[in-house]
C-alpha cells in the first residue's frame, strides 16, 4: 500500500478551482479529516496495539500464573516448543481445513442466495432479507448447539432421518471422529456465516448497472455470459471484501470448536490451542506465543490478499 | 420475466426460507421437549412442555440465565452506539476527504479487524486484574469496541463512496461550508448506511464468546453466550439439553424482533431511500 501514487479515480476528480487555493482548501480539508477519524483511529490502536505488544513481551518469558515466582526471559524458547510440537501443526491443518472448505462453499452458496433474493418479487423480497439475517444474526454458539444436538447421538433426529444413507445407523457418533467432527462443525460455520457473504454480494449486485445488464442482452449474450463477463466483474469489489473478511474470520474458528467438541479427537484449531494454553492451563508464555503466532499466520494472509487480489477500499472511491 | 421462470425464483426464495430457518425450527422444537422426549430420536416433541423455560426463567437455573441476559443487552448497546459514532465520522473522512493517513486508517482498520481475539485476552486478562476491570461491564465494553469499530469503518465507507457526492459540492457552490453540507446533505443520505451498519455492530458485539467467557467470572458482567457455553443445568443430576435450546431460543427472540425492525430500515435504505429517492 503505497501513499506516493494516486489511485486512478483520483484522476478524474474534476480540479476547477485555481491552484492556491485548492492547497488552502486540501489543508483544511485534511485538518477536518484527522478530526473526523481521528477518535475512531485511537481506540482502535488503544484496544489491540497495546494487548500484542504485551503479547508479542510475555511470549519471551517462562511464565506461568500458577508459578508466576519463576517467571524467566528465555528468548524465543517458547516459540521454538510450539513450532516443533506436533499439537501446533495439526491446530494449524485443521484451521486450514474448516476456513477453505467453509469460505469455497460459502462463496458459491453466498452468491447463489444473492441472485435468488436480486431476483425475488418485490413483495418477497423483504421476507427473504429477513430470512437470510436470522443466521447471521443468531449467536454463534447457539447455532452450534443446534447443530450439535441435531447431529447427537441421544438428542439428534440426523442419524434417524439419514439412516437410508450407506454410512449412517442409528448409532453413528458423529462427534467420534476427527472427519465426522469437522463435517459438523463445518455446516454449522457455513449455515451460520454464508448470510454475511450473501448480504455483501446482494449490496454488490445493487451496483452493478441495469444499463450493461440490458446491452449485453440486446447483443445476444447467454445468462452465463452476462453472468461472468458484466454482473461479476462489476461487483469485483464486493465480492473480495466479503472474500477476505470471511477468510480471516473462519481462520479464527473457536466458538464452535468449542461448543461441539471441546477440542476432542484432533478437532482443535490454532484460536483453540491459544485459549487451552493461557485460560486453561495459564501458561501465560507459551499461549501468547501461540496468539503471536496466529496472529503473524492472519497478517500473511491478509498481505497475501492484498498484494495479490488488489484490495483497497481507499481505491475504490472513484471506480463507479 | 417468463411464469416459469417466476416460479423457479420463487422456489428459490423458498428454498432460503427454509434454508435459514430450519436450525432454529429444530432448537424451538427441542427446547419444548420434556426429559423423556430429549432422546426420542425425532425432530418434534410428543408432548409439548413449558419445563425447560420455567426453569431458566424462574425455576433453579434462572439466576445463571437472567443476570447474563441484562449484561448482553447492556454492554452490547453501549459498545454499538460508541462504534457507530466514532465509525461514522472517520468512514466519512475515508470516503469523502482527501487525506495522507488514509491508508493508514483503513490498514489499521483491516488489522484490527483480522486481529485474533484470543491474542487480546491474554494480555488484557492481566492488565483487566490489575486495574479493576475484570468481570465488569467497561471490562467487555473496551474489547468489545475492537470487534465493532474496524467492521463498522470498512462497511460505512464502503456505503458512503455510494453517495452522489456531487450534491455536496453543489451545496457547497450554494455557499454551505464543508460541515453544513456534511450535516444537511450527506447525514440524510447516509443514515440508511449508518442503521445497516449498526446492526452489523450490534449482531458482532452481541456473538462474542471469546472476550466473554476469558475477562468474566462471575453473573456480574457475564453475557449470554459465554452462559450458555459454560452452561451446565441446574443440577448435575438433569440433563442440560432442553435448559440449553429453551436458554438458546430465548436469546435469539430478541435477535428475530431486532431483524424485523431494522428489516425495515435495510429495505427503505437500499431500495427507496434517499440515494435513489
Amino acid at each position: 500500500m503505497s501513499t506516493t501514487t494516486l489511485p486512478p479515480g483520483q484522476k478524474q476528480r474534476p480540479v476547477s478551482a485555481p491552484p492556491r487555493q485548492v492547497s488552502d482548501r486540501s489543508r483544511s480539508e485534511r485538518r477536518l479529516a484527522w478530526m473526523l477519524a481521528g477518535p475512531a483511529f485511537v481506540v482502535m490502536l488503544a484496544v489491540t496495539a497495546y494487548p500484542i505488544l504485551q503479547a508479542v513481551y510475555e511470549s519471551l518469558f517462562s511464565y506461568r500464573l500458577t508459578d508466576p515466582t519463576n517467571r524467566e526471559f528465555i528468548g524465543l524458547d517458547n516459540y521454538w516448543v510450539v513450532l516443533t510440537d506436533p499439537l501446533w501443526w495439526q491446530a494449524i491443518g485443521v484451521t486450514v481445513f474448516i476456513t477453505v472448505v467453509t469460505v469455497a462453499v460459502e462463496l458459491v452458496l453466498g452468491f447463489a442466495l444473492a441472485l435468488v433474493m436480486a431476483k425475488a418479487l418485490r413483495g418477497l423480497r423483504p421476507i427473504l432479507r429477513a430470512a437470510i439475517l436470522i443466521p447471521y444474526a443468531v449467536i454463534t454458539v447457539v447455532s452450534a448447539f443446534a447443530w450439535a444436538f441435531a447431529f447427537d447421538l441421544t438428542t439428534g433426529f440426523v442419524n434417524n432421518w439419514f439412516a437410508w444413507l450407506p454410512g449412517i445407523s442409528a448409532d453413528t457418533d458423529w462427534f467420534g471422529g476427527t472427519w465426522s467432527s469437522l463435517l459438523v462443525i463445518c455446516l454449522a460455520e457455513i449455515w451460520k456465516t454464508t448470510p454475511f457473504i450473501s448480504l455483501l454480494l446482494l449490496a454488490g449486485l445493487a451496483q452493478v448497472p441495469e444499463v450493461l445488464q440490458e446491452a449485453a442482452k440486446v447483443d445476444g449474450a447467454t445468462w452465463w455470459q452476462r453472468m461472468t463477463r458484466v454482473t461479476i466483474p462489476n461487483m469485483k469489489a464486493a465480492i473480495m471484501v466479503a472474500l477476505l473478511f470471511r477468510t480471516l474470520d473462519a481462520f479464527r474458528v473457536f466458538d464452535s470448536i468449542f461448543v461441539m467438541t471441546g477440542g476432542a479427537n484432533g478437532t482443535e484449531s490454532v484460536s483453540f490451542l491459544a485459549y487451552r494454553q493461557t485460560i486453561a492451563r495459564l501458561e501465560i508464555g507459551l499461549g501468547s506465543a501461540v496468539s503471536v503466532l496466529l496472529f503473524l499466520a492472519v497478517v500473511l494472509i491478509a498481505f497475501g490478499f492484498i498484494k495479490g487480489f488488489k484490495v483497497d477500499l481507499s481505491q475504490a472511491r472513484g471506480d463507479k | 420475466m417468463s411464469r416459469r421462470e417466476k416460479t423457479w425464483w420463487i422456489v428459490g426464495g423458498i428454498a432460503i426460507i427454509i434454508y435459514a430457518l430450519f436450525p432454529i425450527a429444530w432448537i424451538v422444537s427441542l427446547s419444548f421437549k420434556g426429559p423423556s422426549d430429549i432422546a426420542n430420536g425425532q425432530f418434534l416433541p410428543t408432548q409439548l412442555t413449558w419445563e425447560n423455560y420455567s426453569l431458566i426463567l424462574t425455576g433453579a437455573a434462572s439466576d445463571l440465565f437472567l443476570p447474563a441476559l441484562r449484561n448482553s443487552f447492556g454492554i452490547v448497546l453501549i459498545a454499538t452506539a460508541i462504534a457507530s459514532v466514532l465509525s461514522m465520522f472517520a468512514a466519512y473522512a475515508i470516503a469523502r476527504l482527501d487525506f495522507r493517513g488514509k491508508k493508514l486508517i483503513l490498514g489499521t482498520a483491516l488489522a484490527v479487524a483480522i486481529f485474533p481475539v484470543i491474542s487480546i485476552v491474554t494480555p488484557l486478562f492481566n492488565v483487566w486484574r490489575n486495574i479493576g476491570l475484570y468481570d465488569t461491564w467497561p471490562g467487555l465494553i473496551i474489547p468489545y469496541l475492537s470487534l465493532t469499530l474496524p467492521i463498522s469503518i470498512w462497511t460505512m465507507s464502503a456505503f458512503f463512496r455510494e453517495i452522489p457526492w456531487e450534491m455536496e459540492q453543489a451545496a457547497q457552490v450554494d455557499g454551505a461550508t464543508t460541515w453544513q453540507a456534511f450535516r444537511r446533505v450527506i447525514v440524510p443520505l447516509a443514515a440508511p448506511g449508518v442503521f445497516t451498519t449498526a446492526i452489523i455492530a450490534f449482531f458482532i458485539a452481541w456473538n462474542d464468546f471469546v472476550y466473554g467467557i476469558s475477562l468474566t467470572s462471575t453473573s456480574a458482567a457475564r453475557p449470554v453466550p459465554a452462559a450458555l457455553g459454560l452452561f451446565s443445568g441446574a443440577s448435575q443430576f438433569v440433563d442440560p439439553t432442553g435448559s440449553i435450546a429453551a436458554a438458546a431460543v430465548i436469546v435469539t427472540i430478541p435477535v428475530i424482533v431486532l431483524v424485523l425492525i431494522f428489516q425495515r430500515r435495510i429495505v427503505a435504505g437500499l431500495t427507496n431511500g434517499a440515494v435513489k429517492g
